[in-house]
């Protein structure tokens, strides 16, 4: 269960800290460019981070005490390779619970 | 082609920003859901659509929130996920910086994914267009897709209340990130940051707070953007 306390605290902040990185450049800092290596990096925060989220939930979930699983494993690939051949989020999301369901019904 | 009108600019704002539904609407309803199994009540869920207006942070914070992470580490990593954000707002400073501030104020809100890509695909486009043109564009393609994910997330509030408790859904979400994630992948440099934090992540998972994640994502970003400049030089060289 997630605290009140908490939950309120991580909207507002990262509401409001969203919100300032939207504003920064077009808010503050106005037509200075920013330099390369900046602008290369914040290119690859999400494509990095949401992967490094997701990779322990697959290999270990919590659902199965953290061993991984094969149903969990398969499900995974299915959904990537889905949405990496089909660029469709929809096919890819069902792909995965297709698998999973499968998965749960034969092993 | 006539030159635009900024009322003709919004409209087709609007047009261009519609087909990304498709793929808005799932998400939306997506988060609601989860955020609901998570403990989150309806008003709860729809705040954090409203307040935050990033769905990959926003299921990254419900994540870790239900990972029982600390706050700050919830937030720094939520935040990260956003950092692109700072890229857009800087992208479209020069087309959108002259208009007033209480105007740039509005439109920092609604830069998302979906307004930006269509509005920068806009201006190349038709440089010509108007410094109000442009500003009524953008605001046409954030109006198609920003209302559409309040009432979305709403609606997959109230599924989630009507979904009973013995249906598990806990592997919807890491599901739903790698549906995120796949179409992310459009080059060799985001194929390798990505793979990069994956490894990285499960080799750093013994840290405590979830640090490894924080590591990992660095790691990633540091691997993807050495890539592309490698790849930047050999063409450079050819």
């Amino acid at each position: 269960m997630i605290d009140k306390v908490e939950l309120w605290t991580v909207i507002i902040g990262l509401g409001l800290g969203s919100y300032l990185l939207r504003l920064t450049f077009i808010g503050f800092v106005g037509h200075r460019p920013l330099p390369q290596w900046l602008l290369r990096h914040l290119r690859y925060t999400a494509v990095a981070f949401l992967p490094g989220l997701v990779a322990p939930l697959v290999v270990w979930p919590a659902a199965t005490g953290g061993t991984p699983d094969p149903t969990w494993l398969s499900a995974a690939a299915v959904t990537l390779g889905l949405g990496i051949w089909t660029r469709n989020v929809l096919a890819a999301i069902l792909g995965g619970v297709v698998t999973f369901a499968l998965g749960v019904a034969l092993l | 082609m006539p030159p635009s009108t900024p009322n003709r600019a919004f409209w087709r704002g609007v047009r261009d920003g519609t087909p990304f539904m498709v793929v808005l609407v799932p998400f939306a309803v997506l988060f609601g859901v989860i955020a609901t199994e998570a403990g989150l009540n309806v008003f709860e869920t729809l705040s954090f659509s409203v307040v935050v207006i990033a769905g990959a942070a926003q299921f990254a914070a419900l994540q870790l929130m239900t990972d029982e992470a600390p706050t700050l580490i919830v937030l720094a990593s939520a935040l990260a996920v956003n950092l692109r954000m700072a890229m857009y707002s800087a992208t479209l400073t020069p087309h959108l910086g002259q208009e007033p501030w209480w105007k740039r104020a509005i439109i920092a809100y609604f830069i998302v994914d979906q307004s930006f890509a269509t509005s920068v695909a806009a201006y190349e486009a038709e440089p010509a267009m108007s410094q109000r043109a442009k500003t009524a564009y953008f605001f046409g393609a954030a109006l198609a897709v920003a209302p559409l994910w309040w009432a979305s997330t709403l609606t997959g509030a109230l599924i989630g209340k009507a979904i009973p408790d013995w249906l598990q859904l806990d592997f919807i979400m890491p599901i739903a990130f790698l549906a995120i994630i796949a179409p992310m992948l459009r080059t060799g440099a985001h194929v390798v940051a990505a793979f990069v934090a994956m490894i990285a992540a499960l080799l750093m998972a013994f840290l405590p707070y979830n640090l490894g994640l924080m590591v990992a994502g660095i790691a990633g970003m540091m691997a993807g953007a050495e890539v592309e400049r490698q790849m930047a030089k050999r063409e450079g060289k050819t």
